[in-house]
């Protein structure tokens, strides 16, 4: 799986692309984010307040209950300020 | 028509070459956004934004900002689009982006024109990050943008 993360949460992270492996039993966003956040001490912090965070799976917006898996491409950002 | 580039665009070329020959279009509108040296959440002596970069999520900036063309065409008869945003390191007072659209009358124009930028400023995937003489931080989203873009729900 392909996890990307932008703007502040990269920086917190320390990077903004991992390839991962989750165990099985991760079958969607939430489960996702449980899972990461026990990585590091970056991404506990990127993930802390959820409230400020957005998903994407395969590049399109996403729920914390969309179901992912090993192929996907999943990104993690706050929202969005362009324009 | 969508880009998304690092470099300068040029407002005058770009309209040149805008639905050009096309003797349906009666009404352009055209947005063009820049660079403030200010931003009232950083108010002080270290307040003013000398800078930022834009960051954006490459692939999926494309896409969406394809499906806010598709949707605008959708809802007004548009005879052209284009929608020009730039990221990497911008100076304050430069162009970050520019949308146009043309149609046979100007309601359609103005209401798409405005439709346009209002769905990117809450849909495409760009972050801000402005330099200050404090130093840099991310900005962060508006209830107004939301409530702006919100207005064409529906």
């Amino acid at each position: 799986m392909k996890v990307l993360y932008f703007a502040w949460l990269r920086t917190k992270v320390g990077r903004g692309e991992e390839d991962l492996v989750p165990p099985a039993g991760v079958g969607d966003v939430a489960a996702l984010v449980t899972w990461l956040k026990g990585r590091s001490a970056g991404h506990a912090e990127a993930f802390a307040d959820l409230r400020g965070v957005r998903a994407a799976v395969n590049q399109d917006y996403a729920g914390w209950d969309h179901a992912v898996a090993a192929d996907d491409e999943v990104a993690f950002f706050p929202p969005v300020t362009g324009g | 028509m969508i880009r998304v580039q690092t470099g300068d665009f040029d407002v005058g070329a770009e309209l040149a070459g805008f639905a050009a020959g096309n003797g349906r279009v009666g009404a352009t509108c055209v947005f063009v956004g820049t660079v403030r040296d200010y931003a009232a959440e950083h108010a002080g002596p270290g307040g003013w934004v000398t800078a930022m970069t834009l960051e954006h999520y490459p692939g999926m900036t494309e896409t969406r900002l394809a499906a806010i063309e598709a949707e605008a065409r959708r809802r007004w008869p548009l005879e052209d689009v284009l929608i020009v945003h730039r990221y990497g390191r911008l100076e304050a007072g430069d162009r970050i982006v520019m949308v146009a659209a043309a149609s046979g009358h100007r309601e359609a124009a103005f209401q798409a024109c405005q439709f346009l930028i209002d769905w990117l400023k809450t849909k495409a995937p760009f972050w801000k990050l402005e330099h200050t003489a404090d130093g840099d931080s991310w900005v962060d989203a508006r209830d107004l943008d939301d409530a702006l873009a919100a207005r064409w729900d529906g």
